[in-house]
Order: structure tokens, then C-alpha cells, then sequence
């Protein structure tokens, strides 16, 4: 299976060890991801705030770059999952919008039909292409013990219901389940990290960081795996700042659930990024899991 | 007045944010029922719940609707809009309000546009974001105090690998930047 690829500026940098760890299990299943060729910024929340049709024209951009023999591109981010399905769809109901759009694309030389590429996240691709029958044959250390919050967030679950269920959704709970993992059933699984108002306003972004921690605290999950680099940025590099606030003690690490998927099937810690999250994984990953199987892939 | 069809029933305001968002007809099909502003996870902090400012959207308070927190405390978590029994798309609403309280230069009570322009401004000229670069900017010029509680932040995140000193620039950027002139030209926001 090939699909072009959009990681978006936060895995470049700030999440590369999401793209990595996606880049890792990716090969263990022969899935094959180019980049789109020279991709650009989707303009996350802040574009659609200032001005609408750039917002859009900036985003599908990206959809028109898409290699001509694929037809679906994934995105690990949900921000940018979220922007780019908007925007096709946008085109395909609003005609109106979708000739506007192509205009302004059309002053670069691009055109978009809308529907030609579908637009996937990473999770759906581990999830329904590659199923649970595969990924099962090739764990090769099943997370067993391992208490795991599946925190899912908010832009692959919603507005769009079709992936999974908008208040409750379960994949990859079932995922991560496939691999051993011990999944909690995490009621705040869903709602939101507070998103740019870490930047905006501490107090608000905090209160909603604290109810996730809280939780997943009250159900002792050993850590907590996220589908977004947004999510996994305030969840981990605020937790301290969030501990000075509310004069609480969390420790929970915070990484991506393509990384705990990587674990399981036997690949190498610092190939997954492992080490790169401010709250320390290794700990509770070496106390929990059982020794690496000498057998194991790198 | 809550009218039934779109037509000239309704407050001018009221036609102005339907005119202005996709699927923007569903406002005239609000209960005022109030899941919505249930739904919210800053419900609390908000001046008026989207159901009230529906309610003042009607009854043209304009001034009232774009000088509120209301828009600038909406996180964008869609859980209104997926829970709304008239599929009103009241996330894509708050973004209407945001654009037109920052175009008439309205907002209040947030330095939330300013943050949207550093980040905008930083795509415009590189064609990726920036992070170190947006937020030094933005703290610099709308928080300055700020910035020392963000420095350990900041270092733990570079000794990480996680922060670029520079930004990427993409390599077709006069492409980019030709397709967001002719959509600004297109939107009348130019």
C-alpha cells in the first residue's frame, strides 16, 4: 500500500518522534508514505480565524500537490487530518467556494478536484488496512501490564462522525488492545487539551490539561498515548507548569500511540523517539514490560 | 425574531454571519436549547454561551456579539457542533465572529488575533510554521513578562530536539505566496 504523505510542520521538529515511530511501523507493515513534494503549513485554528478563503486556498494547496497515481494521503496530525478533509469537502458541497478556491490555486498553476484524494489519519490506516490480523502476527513483545490511556482528542473524532463514534470512540482502544496493552477505559478520552490556549490564556488551557491527568491518574494508566502533536505537547511539556498551578504531583508520560505500537512490535526505543518526551517514559516502560526478546527486529 | 426561511425575516447580523459561513442557513433552525453552551468545555468562561449569542445574533446586537470573550475562548473541539440537534456548525460560527470582530478591530478581552497574525504572517513568508519564532514574537510583543516563565520551557524542549533555531522555508514559496495574494484578492481581504 502507498499513500502520499502530509506530516505537517509539528512532526518535523517538535513531534518527530511521532513521525518517526509512524515512518517505523510503517515499514513492519510495508506501508510506503512519500512526502508530499514540498508541502506547506496548514494553517492549524489560526488561518480560518483571520481569513477564510486564504485559510482554504493555503490548505488545499497541499490536495493539489498530491501525486497524480495516489489517491489518499495520510496525516498523523489531527489539526492537519482535520484541515485538509475540511477543505475537500468544502469544495465538493460548496461550489461556489470550490471555483473561488481554485482560482487562487490557479495563480500558482494548481487545481483541485475535490474527492480525489481521501484523506486518512494514521490510526485509520493501522486500523482498517493493515487490521488486526496482521498486526497481531507481528507482535513480537505484547505490552502486557501495561496501563495505557487512549487519548484521542478532539479534530480526527469530530466534526466528522464517519471515522469513529464523535463522543466515544473506540479504535484505538482496539489497537492498542491488538498489540497487549492493558487499555484503560478512559472517560475523558475525547475532550479537548486546551489547544492554543496554552498561548492565549493559562488558566482555561490548564483547568482542561488537569482533567485529563486527573483521570488518567484516577484509573492508574502508566501513560498516556495521543493521536495529535498538539495534545502531546500540553499534556507533557505544561505538566509542570500545570503541577505549580493546581499545587498537584502528576507524572504521567505522554507519547504517541504509533510509538506503543512500535514497542510491541520489537523495534529499537530511540528509533521510536522514545526520550524526546519531558516526562521520562523509560521508567515506567523498563519496571512494566517484560525484557526485549533476543529475537527481536531493530 | 426567529425566522423560518431565509429570506428577509431576521436581523441584518444575523444575515451577515449566514453569509459568511458554510452552511451558516442552520442558525436560522436554532431551538435555543442549550446543548450547546453544556457541551463547551470553557462554557464557563464564556460572557455568553452560543446559545445567548445566537439569541443576540437575532436581535442584532452586533457590537455586543464582536466585542464579547465568547468567540475567543472556543478551543475548536467541535463537540457543539456534532451534538447540535439542528446541525447549526456553531464551531465554524465562532470562526465567522472571530474574522469579523478582528476585521472591524472589535476584539476584546484576548491576545488570541494577535497570536493568529504572528503564526499567519510566519506562513505567508516561509510556507511552514515556526515555533521559536512564533513564540518569541508573539510573547515579545503581547507579553513580554511572560516570556521568563516560558525560558525552562523552552530549554527543555531544545535539549530535547524539539525546537528549531531556524525556520524552513519551502521551496516554491513565490507559488504560495502568488495563491494566497489571489485568494485574498478573491475574498476582498486584501
Amino acid at each position: 500500500m502507498k499513500y502520499a504523505y502530509y506530516p505537517g510542520c509539528s512532526l518535523e521538529c517538535n513531534a518527530a518522534a511521532y513521525d518517526w515511530s509512524v515512518r517505523a511501523v510503517a515499514e513492519v507493515f510495508g506501508l510506503q508514505l512519500p512526502e508530499i513534494d514540498d508541502w506547506n503549513c496548514c494553517g492549524a485554528t489560526e488561518y480560518f480565524s483571520q481569513d477564510e478563503l486564504t485559510a482554504c486556498a493555503v490548505i488545499a494547496r497541499n490536495l493539489a500537490l498530491v501525486d497524480p497515481q495516489l489517491d489518499q494521503v495520510v496525516a498523523p496530525c489531527a489539526a492537519c487530518y482535520l484541515n485538509l478533509k475540511k477543505v475537500d469537502r468544502l469544495m465538493a458541497e460548496d461550489a461556489k467556494m470550490g471555483d473561488l478556491i481554485n482560482q487562487a490555486l490557479a495563480a500558482g498553476g494548481l487545481h483541485y478536484t475535490p474527492g480525489r484524494v481521501q484523506v486518512r489519519h494514521f490510526l485509520e490506516v493501522l486500523y482498517s488496512d493493515v487490521g488486526e490480523e496482521r498486526i497481531r502476527q507481528k507482535v513480537v513483545r505484547p505490552l502486557t501490564g501495561l496501563r495505557v490511556a487512549p487519548y484521542y482528542g478532539c479534530q480526527w473524532v469530530r466534526p466528522f462522525k464517519e471515522v469513529d463514534n464523535p463522543e466515544y470512540p473506540m479504535k484505538m482502544d482496539e489497537l492498542l488492545s491488538w498489540v497487549g496493552a492493558e487499555v484503560i477505559d478512559y472517560p475523558v478520552k475525547a475532550h479537548c487539551c486546551g489547544g492554543h490556549m496554552t498561548q492565549i490564556s493559562e488558566p482555561q488551557a490548564f483547568e482542561l490539561i488537569r482533567r485529563l491527568l486527573y483521570s488518567a491518574e484516577e484509573y492508574k494508566a502508566d501513560l498516556i498515548a495521543c493521536m495529535c502533536p498538539m495534545c502531546q505537547l500540553n499534556l507533557d511539556a505544561y505538566q509542570s507548569r500545570v503541577n505549580s498551578f493546581f499545587n498537584t504531583h502528576f507524572k504521567i508520560p505522554i507519547v504517541y500511540f504509533t510509538q506503543v505500537v512500535g514497542l510491541a512490535l520489537g523495534l529499537d526505543m530511540q528509533r521510536l523517539g522514545f526520550g524526546k518526551e519531558i516526562v521520562a517514559a523509560r521508567p515506567v516502560l523498563e519496571a512494566k514490560l517484560h525484557p526485549q526478546p533476543a529475537a527481536a527486529q531493530s | 425574531m426567529i425566522s423560518t426561511s431565509h429570506g428577509q425575516r431576521g436581523s441584518a447580523f444575523l444575515h451577515e454571519v449566514i453569509g459568511q459561513t458554510p452552511d451558516g442557513e442552520r442558525l436560522l433552525h436554532c431551538l435555543q436549547c442549550g446543548t450547546c453552551g453544556g457541551s463547551c468545555p470553557n462554557g464557563a468562561d464564556m460572557q455568553y454561551t452560543p446559545r445567548t449569542i445566537f439569541a443576540m445574533i437575532q436581535a442584532n446586537q452586533r457590537e455586543a456579539v464582536l466585542t464579547s470573550n465568547t468567540m475567543w475562548v472556543c478551543v475548536s473541539c467541535y463537540f457543539c457542533t456534532t451534538r447540535c440537534p439542528q446541525k447549526i456548525p456553531i464551531t465554524d460560527i465562532m470562526y465567522t465572529l472571530k474574522r469579523l470582530a478582528i476585521r472591524d478591530g472589535l476584539a476584546r478581552h484576548t491576545d488570541a488575533p494577535a497570536l493568529a497574525k504572528t503564526f499567519t504572517d510566519l506562513l505567508d513568508r516561509y510556507g511552514r510554521s515556526f515555533e521559536l519564532g512564533l513564540a518569541s514574537r508573539f510573547y515579545l510583543f503581547n507579553k513580554p513578562w511572560a516570556m521568563l516563565k516560558m525560558g525552562p520551557l523552552g530549554l527543555s524542549m531544545f535539549t530535547r530536539g524539539r525546537m528549531a533555531l531556524t525556520p524552513t522555508r519551502i521551496k516554491r514559496i513565490d507559488q504560495l505566496q502568488a495563491i494566497i495574494q489571489k485568494a485574498r484578492q478573491l475574498g476582498g481581504t486584501q
